[in-house]
């Protein structure tokens, strides 16, 4: 009985080790495609071994593609060009792909096998993006849910970025969270100053990564980000510029308005900054003094209800609600929003109203 | 039996595989996939390949693994999980070899291969092989057989089903529904087929 069980049991798993064996020989043997080469927009060109998948060995070289999934083809976001060598389109990808896309060779990264040498194109934005590893030098109170957080570069030493743009941080494991993620936040610095960079951080209650940021980050403590991402930013024209922003939407406009002392821009522009309380508003000071540097700029705060006991003699009330009644020339303004659904979408039904077409409305939603 | 005989008979379980005991409308086996996949003639055409090529390997190296590994040993009660483990090995193979030496067929194929690794049909038909004690020949003729067989039926369908689209059904029947009273009614004239031949 115990001989019969043991050479069973011996018989099935020596069977099964032996298909194993046989199965990892040949993944090794068939899936060698040898070396095989990827130019990336007729500029960057660099060879790996073939078999795997071209995300991820875009990500190995340090060449970021969105995705969401992480490559099991379905979010769909890790599109690119890819003008030679990639064989025919995969019914896994359909699905994803648009008549015209399809036509102009884009095609899912993480679906298509590197088996020969490649022709990919990127968007120019996406070769920008790097992952560089930072140490947290200032981390300063704004309000009592937000804080300014300074990184320092130290791997790679530098960053470009357009004022608008976003970056991802990465939250390390900790105490409540099991796993790492990632969460999106615009930078909020001097874009002249390129070895660092500020971001402005709402508390998000139960949020990993904020509540890690504001509870375990630590000046000192080193943290990978990378970026930069994003393609809300001022238009080149001259145009006089509504900003409205509400929390840590402050970020990509003060960016904006760094920029725009830079550059000694002169356009014509007004910031609509709505808080709660006038306790919640932060960085006046800073603004009041773009105000003196920047010919056209002005600062507008709105407090939409007031403590008892705190002073306040500006405008009160919903930021939309000061827009509608201070706003005259709508129809010439350009108007770029930054701050959370519900803000934004109700102040593009205010700028609609006012006769600002829907094409000179930008915004960055934090969702 | 002396070979031609061995032959003759194996060229009866081939065609009786086909038709008369056809391994999805009288067996009912594969119905999973059958419905799933039977939407377009394009598709089941792919799968239909797949499982015929699949089918037919499947029951020869089961039939090796049974007489020379598991009988002599008595371990015949192994035989479900022994004949699971080597067709999804069987198929991660098949899988890779194509992939590597003809993207083309990888593509038509590509998607459907993984999927027969749970069709219940190939190891049905193993399974067949061994109850009805068939030797080496005769499972070469009942493996290929049954592929066929299934090819056709799921060849069928996607037929009947492109036809359907356009139809209209009670809303309670669309789909899965109206799919399994179709199959019902074509293993009712596969029934008729009984009289051609007597299978083994």
């Amino acid at each position: 009985m115990v001989l019969t069980v043991l050479i069973a049991v011996g018989v099935v798993s020596s069977i099964g080790a032996g298909l194993a064996a046989v199965l990892v020989v040949s993944e090794h043997f068939f899936n060698d495609y040898g070396p095989c080469s990827i130019t990336v927009n007729d500029e960057k060109e660099f060879t790996v071994d073939g078999g795997k998948n071209l995300l991820s060995v875009m990500v190995g070289e340090k060449l970021f593609i969105p995705s969401a999934c992480g490559g099991r083809g379905t979010c769909g976001l890790c599109k690119l060009k890819v003008l030679e060598g990639a064989g025919p389109l995969l019914p896994t990808e359909e699905p994803y792909l648009e008549k015209d896309e399809r036509e102009s060779n884009v095609r899912l990264a993480c679906q298509v096998k590197v088996r020969d040498n490649l022709k990919v194109e990127i968007p120019k934005e996406l070769l920008a993006i790097r992952e560089y590893t930072c140490k947290c030098t200032d981390i300063k109170d704004l309000t009592h849910d937000m804080k300014q957080f300074r990184f320092e570069l130290i791997e790679p030493q530098s960053i470009d970025y357009i004022p608008g743009q976003y970056i991802q941080l990465l939250a390390p494991v900790y105490e409540k969270s099991s796993e790492e993620v990632y969460r999106a936040y615009s930078i909020s610095s001097d874009p002249a100053e390129k070895n660092g960079i500020e971001l402005i951080i709402r508390l998000v209650p139960g949020g990993i990564c904020t509540t890690w940021c504001f509870e375990y980050l630590k000046v000192g403590d080193q943290v990978k980000l990378n970026g930069p991402y994003g393609d809300f930013r001022l238009s080149k024209t001259d145009a006089p510029i509504i900003f409205i922003a509400g929390g840590s939407g402050m970020a990509p406009i003060k960016c904006m308005l760094h920029e725009m002392r830079n550059t000694s821009n002169k356009r014509k522009a007004r910031y609509y900054f709505g808080a709660n309380k006038v306790r919640e508003l932060c960085l006046v000071e800073l603004m009041r003094q773009f105000e003196s540097e920047l010919a056209g700029f002005k600062f507008i705060p709105i407090v939409a209800s007031r403590d008892e006991e705190e002073r306040w003699d500006g405008e009160q009330g919903l930021v939309t609600e000061a827009v509608e009644r201070t706003l005259k020339d709508a129809e010439q303004c350009e108007a770029y929003l930054c701050g959370s659904p519900g803000m934004i979408d109700a102040a593009v039904e205010v700028l609609k109203k006012l006769g600002v077409t829907e094409d000179r409305i930008f915004y960055d939603k934090f969702e | 039996m002396s070979f031609t005989s061995q032959m003759s008979y194996a060229l009866v379980v081939f065609i009786s595989a086909i038709f008369t005991q056809n391994i999805l409308l009288s067996y009912f086996l594969g119905l999973c996939p059958f419905i799933g996949v039977s939407r377009e003639i394009k598709a089941a055409f792919g799968l239909g390949l797949a499982v015929i090529f699949v089918m037919t390997a499947t029951s020869l190296l089961n039939w090796v693994v049974y007489h020379v590994v598991l009988e002599p040993l008595g371990l015949e009660f192994f035989r479900f999980i022994m004949f699971i483990i080597i067709i999804a090995a069987f198929v991660q193979l098949v899988e890779m070899i194509i992939d590597r030496y003809s993207p083309p067929l990888y593509q038509r194929l590509g998607v459907f291969l993984p999927l027969i690794t749970v069709n219940c049909a190939i190891l049905g038909a193993s399974l067949f092989m061994v109850i009805r004690d068939y030797s080496f020949i005769v499972t070469i003729g009942y493996g290929l057989g049954s592929g066929i067989g299934w090819f056709l039926a799921i060849i069928a369908m996607a037929g009947i089903r492109q036809r359907l689209a356009n139809e209209r059904i009670p809303c309670g029947l669309q789909g899965p529904g109206i799919t399994l009273i179709i199959a019902g009614l074509m293993a009712l004239a596969f029934i008729g087929f009984a009289g051609v031949l007597q299978g083994s």
